[in-house]
């Protein structure tokens, strides 16, 4: 519980389509308050100083790192985060990062469907060293990011073919 | 015959979680009621302390602010012991530091609050005085004469000394048409796995049962410390690792931190969570290969190596790191100097010192990137020397199989490699002449390039001896449970633990073979103590090599249970009837039962089965190899890269890898383990460094813009390609995969590096991470 001299902030936004209604402690991230009071534990907290692209969620449709927005920032806004986002970038991802192994422990997994998704959304056959660069601020520890960049590529033929639905 | 799954490359379905989001790690986890934690961390390399926590207790939302004394109330403290580094000196740990803090980081306070914003204002508010102590930080200042001592009282900073070797090196060096010798530096970096350690620690109140959810690679492990340090009978904790987001060896060690948590859990009777900051886990995560190695390489007048001589100064951190000791790393080191080849003689004398820095410890192949990155570098040197191609005077010294089983006189054994075939195999990879017009026609247009090569061994799935020797409590044996389900799916349990490398796949196809089921039928849990049988959990490679084998075990012993009992329902010999695909066939293939028939029958109606019909649904299997105290793995990577002659960057142009990691069970996820495993390597040659200030012994990489790690840009596409030799002394034949990459990336960067600066007709460099600055001054572009 909190106690009484914590400042508040009312929030009234969309999220994943639902709107919603809350308070926040001013200095609450929107990260934080989407894995704590929403229970949205898909945006993950890798480094909470904006480096490592684990908490990437979207705001009024623009990719964001989620710790270096505050919670009261996101008042009047839509967010999506990785357990609603929808496109059909997102679904071909999702079925090219299992196929290809674009992930291990999977923790940086879903700020880099959100980044990707972003690149294919405006490029839709980037080049291995375009994808590279655009997922330059999403780290993974894991997979050496060889298999990550064959997933997008993968997902970017799969849109290209018309081989994906849209989810 | 159906296909084998073992071999096959499967995507694994725990993914498909993972990839909508629905990843359950620790900070996932909540318990009504918790309390956050957050630690008041040493300031200063080296001081002593006293704290004031009266006016941080008052602020609103705090609960409680622990110090030393509160926790030694129900905690016990810890000392790093084993029998294999007799007289190592690493004094007693207690969760929080008391009136003394040897390390920069080390905490000293805790405090336990509504929010983890109003824990970290209370530590804020807590007084403390701090008496600055003489520090040390930099190995070489350990053992100087008059260094101030670590730990007040102790005579000396070396925790521990050796000499290891055989052969006669003294009369080898005396006879050797050349020798060649090089001094290289380590410097100290860290895993950073993508999510921090952590804790989330319930006390049940009445039966006194303690559960704590971690992030760590070996919950089995972590229960028997946290009952031994709490004083609780074992079967009263439970520890649960849900989904791990990397480990690499920063989570299987005690660290005073999470320990402290379960510890106020049962002090407060409150459920208590502790999430690391990332700039904790920069500070306060084990640190890893502080060394310093001078080494020099005998070689005769036909240009075979003779031995080894060198002396390896190690960096420990204030202690040794609990359980498995600090100095574990040294010897890993020692026993990767010139691994794949053959020679005679060799003595490596080792110091391991203490410094007021966080303990180093087992990172993602431990000592062998040391090891290898000096072995290689020597190689080059000698190849070089002799006027020679540095692949020929590698492959005339590389051992052969016919010489295996093989131990050299660091007592490293191999036996059945196929270095020979490694090497045709990379040839074919990488396209040799073709690659070598390219570098010239580059070289001729001005352009900075090196190809740099590495051949590697490893050891891995260590075996009982490793740690059994020294009497510390690691199990390297491991058990897995396997159920027929009755809708006749497996379900198993198993010891080894998943943290990201899809093991828990790699056994499922594993039993499938065994049972004679459909790898989609095989569902493989992991990690929860109140589940899971006992084993050693995730460290040195042995997912395959040694779950593998437990998974084969009681997959088979399952199958047998499964074909006597319908053998009885049949009326038929069990060993005249098989299982395939889920299916209890006769010899001929004819379907006579599904298992889910059989399960049914066996589960649901007893009554129908034949009198004295005894098997049930769940086989364990225990394995424990008897023979070969480790697995070598062997492989061999080469970096092309190209140096910036105005900045000194160096990038990687192009890396390959080919590995034997004895039977592969999903090349898919070994494919992932090796490229990873590269990466990480990469990151310790050019980027990733833990570094302190030279003066005040302060850290300077407190964040991730200051500790590099390598990113998309950095990581070039990495070739690879496969030898498989299977381990000959198992069933299922797999040896380690997970450390291969990252033993050889550095040297084989290392050597890339100073082929390119060679050739530009510059110095070479000798210190890992490769500063731009160090580049420039071996160019002489700079003083
Ligand atoms: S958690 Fe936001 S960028 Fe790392
Ligand atoms: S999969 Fe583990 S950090 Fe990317």
């Amino acid at each position: 519980m909190l106690p009484p001299d914590e400042p508040l902030a009312e929030i009234a936004c969309t999220v994943n389509g639902r709107r919603v209604a809350g308070r926040a402690p001013l200095r609450q991230t929107l990260v934080e308050w989407l894995r704590t009071e929403l229970g949205l534990t898909g945006s993950h907290v890798g480094c909470a100083h904006g480096v490592c692209g684990a908490c990437h969620i979207r705001l009024d449709g623009a990719v964001v790192r989620g710790c270096l927005v505050l919670a009261v920032q996101a008042d009047g806004s839509a967010v999506e985060t990785i357990e609603a986002a929808t496109g059909p970038e997102v679904a071909a991802l999702r079925e090219a990062f299992v196929a290809h192994a674009g992930l291990q422990c999977g923790f940086c997994t879903p700020g880099m469907i959100l980044q990707a998704a972003e690149l294919l959304q405006r490029e839709p056959s980037p080049s291995r060293e375009a994808i590279r660069d655009h997922l330059s601020g999403n780290y993974c520890r894991c997979t050496g990011y060889h298999q990550i960049v064959d997933a997008v590529a993968s997902a970017a033929a799969a849109l290209q073919s018309g081989g994906v639905e849209g989810a | 015959m159906t296909a084998s799954a073992i071999g096959r490359a499967m995507p694994r379905p725990e993914a498909r979680r993972l990839v909508a989001g629905g990843g359950r790690y620790l900070d996932d986890h909540a318990e009504r009621g918790e309390l956050q934690a957050c630690f008041l961390r040493s300031p200063l390399p080296h001081a002593r302390f006293a704290l004031d926590v009266a006016a941080a207790k008052t602020l609103p939302g705090v609960e409680a602010v622990l110090t030393a004394s509160d926790l030694a109330a129900v905690c016990r403290p810890w000392r790093t012991e084993s029998r294999s580094f007799p007289g190592l000196v690493s004094p007693r740990q207690a969760p929080l530091a008391e009136g003394r803090a040897t390390w920069q980081g080390e905490p000293v306070a805790m405090v336990l609050a509504a929010t983890r914003a109003i824990a970290e204002d209370a530590a804020e508010a807590i007084l403390a005085e701090w008496e600055e102590l003489p520090a040390v930080t930099a190995p070489e200042a350990a053992l100087v004469p008059g260094a101030p001592p670590v730990h007040p009282g102790s005579e000396t900073n070396r925790a521990w000394g050796a000499t290891i070797g055989g052969g006669d090196p003294d009369a080898a060096f005396a006879a050797a048409a050349l020798v060649v010798e090089e001094r290289l530096v380590f410097t100290r970096h860290t895993g950073v796995p993508l999510e921090p350690r952590g804790a989330l620690a319930t006390w049940e109140p009445g039966t006194g049962a303690l559960t704590v959810r971690l992030s760590h690679q070996m919950p089995h492990q972590m229960r028997l410390h946290l009952a031994e340090q709490l004083g609780l009978p074992v079967n009263r904790v439970r520890v649960i690792c849900s989904d791990v987001g990397g480990g690499f060896g920063i989570k299987m060690h005690v660290y005073q931190d999470e320990m402290a948590v379960a510890a106020a859990a049962r002090l407060l009777g409150r459920p208590v969570r502790w999430v690391s900051d990332r700039m904790e886990a920069l500070l306060a995560d084990i640190h890893a290969r502080e060394h310093v190695v001078t080494a020099r390489m005998a070689v005769d007048a036909e240009g075979r190596i003779l031995g080894f001589d060198l002396h390896d100064l190690q960096g420990l951190g204030a202690y040794s790191v609990y359980p498995r000791s600090s100095t574990v790393e040294a010897i890993s080191v020692v026993r990767s100097i010139g691994a794949p080849y053959r020679f005679a003689h060799g003595r490596a004398r080792v110091d391991s010192v203490l410094q007021n820095k966080v303990a180093t410890g087992q990172y993602r192949a431990v000592g062998a990137p040391v090891g290898c990155a000096v072995t290689e570098r020597l190689v080059d040197k000698a190849a070089r020397a002799r006027g020679e191609d540095p692949l020929a005077f590698r492959a005339r010294n590389l051992l052969r199989t016919a010489e295996m089983p093989w131990v050299n006189p660091f007592g490293a054994a191999q036996h059945g490699m196929d270095h020979h075939a490694v090497l045709e195999t990379a040839k074919a990879l990488i396209d040799l002449p073709a690659l070598q017009a390219e570098i010239e026609a580059g070289r001729a247009a001005g352009r900075l390039l090196g190809l740099g090569l590495a051949f590697t061994v490893e050891y891995t799935a260590s075996g009982p001896a490793v740690y059994g020797a020294g009497h510390v409590a690691v199990a390297a044996t491991d058990t897995v449970v396997a159920t027929l389900e009755p809708t006749g799916e497996i379900s198993a349990q198993a010891s080894i633990t998943e943290i990201g490398q899809g093991i828990t796949q790699g056994l499922a196809q594993v039993l499938a073979d065994a049972v004679g089921v459909a790898p989609e039928a095989v569902r493989v849990g992991a990690g929860d103590t109140q589940a899971a049988p006992h084993g050693g959990g995730a460290w040195a490679s042995r997912g395959a090599a040694i779950g593998g084998e437990a998974a084969w075990g009681a997959g088979r012993a399952l199958r047998a249970q499964l074909l006597e009992a319908a053998g009885a329902l049949l009326q038929a010999a069990p060993d005249s009837l098989d299982i395939r695909e889920g299916v209890v066939t006769d010899a001929a293939g004819a379907a006579r039962m599904t298992l889910a028939e059989l399960g049914t029958l066996m589960l649901f109606r007893g009554h129908e089965m034949p009198k004295g019909v005894t098997p049930g649904l769940s086989a364990t299997f225990h394995y424990r190899r008897e023979q070969d105290v480790t697995l070598a793995n062997n492989g061999l990577q080469a970096a092309l890269v190209e140096i910036d002659g105005e900045t000194g960057l160096v990038r990687v142009l192009r890396h390959w890898m080919v590995g034997d990691c004895g039977r592969v069970l999903n090349p898919l996820l070994v494919d992932g383990q090796y490229r990873g495993g590269v990466a990480q390597g990469i990151g310790e040659a050019l980027l990733e460094a833990c570094r302190y200030d030279a003066e005040s012994g302060q850290f300077l990489s407190g964040t991730l813009a200051d500790y590099l790690l390598p990113m998309a840009t950095d990581i070039p596409d990495i070739a690879l390609a496969h030898v498989e030799v299977p381990y000959a002394g198992s069933a299922v034949g797999a040896k380690g995969a997970g450390e291969s990459g990252t033993c050889g990336a550095p040297a084989a960067i290392l050597n890339a590096v100073n082929d390119a600066l060679l050739a530009a007709g510059g110095g070479v460099v000798t210190e890992l991470p490769i500063h731009p600055v160090a580049v420039l001054r071996a160019l002489g572009r700079l003083a």
